[in-house]
């Protein structure tokens, strides 16, 4: 009998063109997604070269990484380098015969929520695109990860990508969730646990009982946040959840061909026995709702927590990154964290833009007023979201209470557009980076979940959620 | 692509762990449309005030290292986004080479695409490095991929490192990787004929 397989052997070895005797193969991708800002230096490679796109049928191209999320943008891009940018990728699609979702198009969105939404990522598949965060497809069952603009000019011109094989590592959380607690709080919780350095040269396959009970769009978070774990991508076993999510999808296989693929993703799953060079196991019960102090992913904390303390640092190097942090976020030592008050709640991105995280954010918000200290703003994940939450009502709600509510992109996650934040603003945020500068030159950001985000709009500080509704 | 075979330059030591790549090329640099012209705008938050002007306690400001074309710093460089424009930043301001003790996964693979040298060496030998880098009458250290070795300033000491032979064969080819795999192209049709059979759905109908 065969060795048991990982799922992510399985795909791996479905997918291999050559493997070399120095390990190196020669990977097919299936699914490959472009945006706007790592793709111009590809296309230019490809036009230089007098190169084609090998496969425009498996490319999907959309804007928004960089556009504007006020409604006015259908007429322009005002900001000059952007509207270059966006230009060049519209030409750039329009010479290589590849579809693309523009502004105005109701399906545009965040790439890595337009891409599930139109049934473009299936299971056992290959996905990647120019950014790390194409690790959210790995919720599929799909090998899903982020390249760099070279290998998106390989990809174009070749449909493959010369990689090594990545490690299996197995994370399990097991038992049932708490009241109030998400799957950001799981992401984020697994991040502090292993680090942000700890999935390095790894593809994590999430499992246990709370990952089988999460919906898709809760799967989708946690893998989006595989790379701030250091992975090379995130995995969860295709099940009912997967079929019933993709099926009817503009881009899913249609009725014959949709029973084919289901029995074969039915296969995909790790076998019994399937080896891991790391399994990690976390319990369910000892998962609060987290918040972020620091400049780093892994800088992660219980809201019933307090601002760490680098004295209590495990070594020189640690103590000097903590006290780096601690000065540019501007906190004290052992302050608890419930008293950090902030001035913007961010609630969208490609790790909580989706309609499940606006609901979740709605119901907290519902007949309260977002602080007076407080600037807010719903910035949801595809027009398409946008266009369901407004079925929902849910449009009204945040406007009552007086959040700001924006057209579709990456927004303030990334702040590449007018969304970002001044010098010295405080953020509860959704997204997935508290980086220096990465909302804005010298922003401050605590990543949290979107039932979170909606607490601290409504108090004006980080509050556990649990004490709200 | 350079190829990178041997180098001689000054080594700047950058202490700093978890490197991320906006700290590399802040976002409001990735609108450009073309690979160069980046180096000015590298570890900008860093080596600049925020009301303009150098910061002069950012270690690339110091005379020292200010023309310096390696760099020595700390574990996991490079994590966050999979932006090439960090690479290209640090290309373009004259790094051909980084040595840390570990660097994030897609930063790596972005390197061997731009002819930067990515060196892994434990902890220990990244801190002595870093040490002579500061003390060291003249910082200048010969990184010779050939002989897979770093010729260090005090007593021309060297420190052998490893690297795969995919990798180092081709920085020092300085190869087209895209035109590699070209040649493959029967490889690949042949690759996706059988995938078209197990699993049609993934293709274009006829």
């Amino acid at each position: 009998m065969a060795a048991p397989k990982t799922l992510f052997d399985k795909i791996w070895e479905s997918h291999l063109v050559e493997e070399h005797d120095d390990g190196t193969c020669l990977l097919y991708v299936d699914r490959h997604l472009v945006h706007e800002v790592t793709s111009p230096q590809a296309f230019e490679g490809l036009r230089t070269a007098g190169r084609a796109v090998r496969r425009p049928d498996a490319t999907l191209a959309v804007v928004d990484h960089n556009v504007p999320t006020d409604p006015d943008r259908v007429h322009g891009i005002k900001d000059e380098t952007s509207r270059v940018q966006i230009e060049a990728m519209l030409q750039n699609a329009e010479e290589f015969g590849i579809e693309l979702y523009h502004v105005n198009d109701v399906r545009q969105g965040i790439v890595h929520i337009v891409g599930p939404e139109q049934g473009f990522t299936l299971p056992g598949t290959t996905i990647v695109c120019g950014d790390s965060h194409t690790s959210t497809h790995g919720a599929f069952g799909a090998l899903a990860f982020g390249i760099g603009t070279s290998e998106v000019e390989h990809v174009l011109a070749t449909q493959t990508l010369v990689q090594r094989r990545p490690k299996n590592m197995r994370i399990a959380v097991d038992g049932e969730l708490g009241f109030g607690v998400t799957a950001k709080d799981v992401i984020l919780a697994i991040i502090g646990e292993i680090g942000t350095a700890g999935g390095t040269g790894h593809v994590i396959e999430y499992a246990g009982d709370v990952i089988r009970a999460l919906s898709m769009e809760g799967r989708m978070t946690i893998c989006n946040m595989s790379i701030e774990a250091g992975a090379r991508a995130g995995l969860i076993a295709p099940d009912e959840t997967t079929f019933r999510y993709i099926q009817g999808r503009p881009k899913a296989p249609k009725a014959g061909a949709y029973e084919q693929a289901v029995a074969h993703w039915r296969t995909l799953p790790s076998d019994p026995g399937a080896r891991y060079d790391i399994e990690v196991t976390l319990k369910a019960a000892d998962i609060e709702p987290q918040v972020t102090w620091g400049t780093s992913p892994q800088d992660v904390v219980p809201i019933s927590g307090r601002v760490p303390d680098p004295k209590a640092a495990e070594s020189e190097e640690q103590r000097r990154a903590m006290e780096k942090a601690l000065a540019y976020m501007a906190l004290e030592p052992n302050t608890p964290m419930r008293d950090i008050q902030v001035d913007r709640v961010f609630l969208g991105s490609c790790t909580n833009g989706r309609i499940e995280d606006l609901r979740a954010a709605a119901k907290v918000i519902a007949g309260n007023k977002v602080a007076s200290n407080v600037r807010a703003m719903v910035v949801p994940g595809s027009g398409l979201v946008k266009h369901q939450a407004e079925e929902e009502g849910l449009d009204q709600v945040f406007l009552n209470a007086g959040f700001e509510w924006r057209e579709a992109g990456c927004s303030m996650c990334l702040g590449m557009n007018p969304d970002i934040l001044q010098p010295g603003e405080r953020c509860a945020s959704t997204s997935n980076r508290n980086f220096e500068g990465r909302q804005g030159r010298g922003g401050r950001t605590h990543l949290l979940s979107p039932a979170m985000a909606a607490a601290a709009a409504v108090t004006g500080k980080l509050t556990d959620v649990r004490t709200l509704v | 692509m350079q190829p990178f075979t041997i180098h001689t330059g000054i080594a700047a030591p950058l202490d700093a762990v978890n490197v991320d790549t906006d700290a590399i090329i802040p976002k409001q640099h990735l609108k450009t449309i073309k690979r160069t012209g980046l180096g000015k705008a590298l570890f900008e938050e860093w080596r600049y005030h925020h009301h303009g002007g150098e910061n002069p306690d950012f270690v690339l400001n110091h005379p020292r290292f200010r023309e310096a074309s390696i760099l020595i710093t700390g574990a996991n460089f490079g994590c966050g986004s999979s932006r090439e424009h960090a690479p290209w930043a640090l290309l373009d301001y004259g790094i051909r080479c980084v040595i840390a003790p570990s660097f994030a996964d897609i930063f790596h693979n972005n390197c061997f695409n731009n002819g930067i040298l990515p060196v892994i060496l434990p902890q220990e030998e990244v801190d002595a490095l870093k040490r002579e880098a500061h003390e060291a009458p003249d910082p200048t250290f010969t990184v010779d991929l050939h002989r897979k070795v770093i010729v260090r300033p005090m007593g021309n000491r060297e420190l052998a490192f490893e690297i795969d032979d995919h990798g180092r064969g081709r920085l020092l080819e300085g190869l087209d990787h895209v035109g590699l795999t070209m040649v493959k192209a029967q490889q690949i049709d042949s690759f996706e004929s059988k995938h078209r059979l197990s699993q049609p759905w993934l293709h274009p109908a006829g």
